[in-house]
């Protein structure tokens, strides 16, 4: 046991110093964005909120194949289908469970026509459990709301696929 | 007037939360009653001007003491049903005290009524001006001095035979040395090596 | 203000309404003094690990406390059905209480104090022993095991270390030779040279002002004392089961404790109602300035340590108390009554 040590443990030099310490951060600049207001940039493959997108000229693009049922993890998808009065092949319906969804992306992975996509949207908690089981209607309204950003991602991941 | 309310409003909790103290079922309970009754003769003693036993009962009893009461009492694992099958046994006993303590009082005061033997008007006279800690301290360190020390020193004793008889020392445990640990420097602990492949550290 | 009153309502209703009317001017500012302090907590400790902190709720976020106040309010009282009820109920209310009672014996300034009672510091030792009455019965009555284990360890904490704190009073009391916290102020008038107040910067004391700084953390149960609510261990601890205002007293108990610690440390130690130098342009301003910038000084003192030191282990907590702070306190009180023996009573 030195001196020095012995100074050291009775002035409680160690807190002196970890304080010191403390004090200087809580003079430095916040590291945490004010989030409401200030937001993080977000990559083009961001995997936020479903939507279903159309054609530019209004028709949706999902063509009932069921692959994104067939592949979600979470069995988060339903679908039912059956073919439309012109013959095509239509979803009658088209739910995601959101409570049960992972965002894993297989959806938008799989999709052939890249109508099933994961926007860039994170904000849209509610407060009951119902309003998180999406319908088609619901998810063709996001699509139509999103599919400036939806388009602008979608062209700027396509060079990496 | 407000002295006269406030003795009895004092007096007449001591005395009930003293009777429910014995007659609760639940030893909590029961402590917290004690806790009140303490307060209470606490009140008691300010109102006679003796603020610093007061606040010494306060902090020794409701503070030290009771807490340690309750902290075991908490602990106890009580089934009524036995506590109360001894009760016809004690009965005698419990009776037999009742009577002992209620003669002792009314033999008190009694006597008392009689005319009191003033021996602590002259053995220790109440000074009018001097606050009563001071007061206090001039008689516990001049006049009572040794009783003073000797109570100390009784207790002093007590404790330390307290701990000689719980201490043990247990053989096969490693507890924590903490000055060892601060001691303990990086070059004491830490070896740099550069071995060759293959070679390995000696350890 | 008591003769003011006598005057239209005689002499015992003028003192009734006097001292109705000066623990309302304690109590009231206290409530809001908790509140803002909360948030001056939240923020010091935010900006110490680089966070904003609560910044929404009004101007800087200075209206958080009240939201939180409000929201907690409207909260539905939830009483467990095996707890013990009445007890359940009384244990916050008791926090909440002790931690109003002790303020009467604060001065805020020459004459400014609610009782001016002979034994103001064991009044205050008294009543600050029994906040752990509140503790204990709250983890008793909840009959939940992580209160319990709360309960248990908040009594063997709050006994510990009153001991220290309370030989580390008898060594400011041989001191200043008085029980009485306005004595006890004015005895550190020029402590130093003739112009510095406070007993702290008595070397001989400074030890013992260190000592109970941080034994008042303890005390209050602040981190890095704050086993009863450690909260990787116990949850909430004694506060696991309550909700609604019962928590909020607490809460309003806990750091109405903390700011009296805050207030005695400046008192005992660092000169109270007193500027810190002895010069006379400085008592313009008045006494009660001074102890608020000391209380906020320390309440910071208390934030900053939070933000700082890890929390104690258990054992750890009960080594420094009894195997450090208790043999160093007792070790000062023999030093000091020595030092005052041979210099102010002679030899």
């Amino acid at each position: 046991m030195s001196i020095a040590h012995i100074i050291k443990s009775f002035t409680l030099w160690e807190f002196v110093k970890a304080h010191a310490l403390t004090l200087k951060y809580f003079f430095k600049p916040k590291a945490t964005i004010n989030y409401p207001y200030e937001k993080n940039p977000l990559s083009p493959r961001f995997r936020g909120e479903h939507a279903l997108r159309r054609y530019p000229n209004g028709e949706e693009r999902c063509i009932a194949c069921k692959l994104c049922e067939a592949v979600c993890p979470a069995q988060a998808i339903t679908i039912e289908a059956e073919p439309r009065d012109d013959g095509s092949r239509r979803t009658t319906r088209y739910d995601i469970d959101m409570t049960k969804c992972i965002f894993c992306g297989f959806c938008q992975e799989a999709c052939p026509v890249d109508a099933i996509v994961e926007g860039p949207n994170f904000e849209y908690s509610t407060e009951t459990r119902e309003e998180l089981i999406y319908d088609k209607g619901k998810l063709l309204a996001n699509g139509d709301r999103w599919e400036r950003s939806l388009a602008a991602n979608l062209a700027a991941d396509a060079p990496y696929r | 007037m407000i002295q006269t309310i406030a003795f009895y409003l004092f007096a007449t909790i001591v005395i009930a939360s003293a009777a429910l103290t014995i007659l609760a079922r639940n030893p909590v309970h029961s402590v917290l009653w004690l806790i009140l009754a303490f307060f209470n003769a606490a009140g008691l003693m300010v109102l006679v001007g003796a603020e610093f036993i007061a606040m010494l009962l306060v902090i020794v009893y409701v503070g030290a003491v009771a807490v340690l009461f309750l902290f075991v009492v908490m602990m106890l694992d009580v089934d009524f049903a036995a506590l109360r099958a001894g009760f016809a046994r004690y009965l005698p006993i419990g009776v037999l005290l009742v009577l002992v303590l209620a003669a002792e009082m009314i033999f008190a005061v009694s006597a008392w009524s009689a005319g009191a033997i003033a021996l602590s008007a002259t053995v220790a006279p109440i000074p009018a001006e001097v606050p009563n800690i001071v007061a206090i301290g001039t008689l516990i360190y001049t006049r009572y001095l040794f009783i003073f020390e000797g109570a100390g020193l009784v207790l002093l004793v007590a404790m330390i035979g307290a701990i000689v008889l719980t201490h043990r020392t247990r053989s096969g445990v490693r507890p924590q040395k903490v000055s060892d640990q601060v001691k303990r420097r990086p070059q004491d602990a830490v070896r740099k090596t550069d071995p060759l492949v293959g070679q390995g550290v000696e350890l | 203000m008591t003769d003011f009153f006598a005057g239209y309502l005689g002499y015992n209703g003028g003192w009734f309404i006097a001292t109705i009317i000066g623990i309302l001017l304690i109590a009231l500012p206290l409530m809001l003094a908790v509140a803002m302090i909360i948030y001056a907590d939240r923020k010091i400790w935010a900006a110490m690990a680089l966070r904003r902190g609560p910044n929404v709720v009004g101007p800087f976020g200075l209206l958080q406390s009240f939201a939180d106040g409000l929201k907690v309010f409207l909260k539905e009282t939830i009483i467990p059905s095996s707890a013990n009820r009445g007890l359940f109920l009384i244990a916050p209310i008791i926090t909440f209480t002790v931690a109003l009672l002790a303020w009467a014996v604060i001065p805020f300034g020459p004459e400014m104090v609610l009782a001016n009672v002979n034994v103001g510091l064991l009044y205050i030792l008294a009543i600050s022993s029994l906040g752990v009455y509140g503790i204990i019965l709250s983890g008793w009555a909840s009959n939940s095991k992580y209160p319990f284990y709360s309960a248990i360890r908040a009594a063997a904490q709050m006994v510990s270390y009153e001991v220290s704190i309370g030989f580390v009073l008898v060594t400011v009391v041989l001191w200043a030779g008085t029980f009485n916290l306005g004595d006890i102020i004015q005895m550190q008038r020029g402590h130093i040279f003739g112009f510095i107040n406070g007993f702290a910067f008595n070397p001989l004391l400074f030890p013992m002002a260190v000592v109970f700084l941080i034994s008042s953390m303890a005390e209050t149960g602040r981190a890095p004392f704050d086993l009863t609510e450690a909260e990787s261990e116990l949850v909430a601890g004694y506060q696991t089961e309550y909700s609604s205002m019962s928590f909020a007293l607490f809460w309003l108990g806990e750091y109405g404790n903390v700011l009296l610690m805050c207030a005695l440390n400046a008192t005992l130690f660092w000169g109270g109602w007193l500027p810190p130098v002895d010069w006379a342009p400085l008592y313009i301003v008045p006494g009660i300035f001074w102890l608020f910038a000391k209380i906020l000084f320390f309440f910071f003192v208390f934030s900053w340590v939070k933000a700082t030191v890890p929390r104690y282990r258990y054992d750890q907590l009960m080594r420094l108390g009894w195997k450090i702070f208790l043999p160093l306190s007792l070790f000062w009180v023999f030093l000091v009554s020595g030092y005052l023996m041979l210099t102010r009573y002679g030899a």
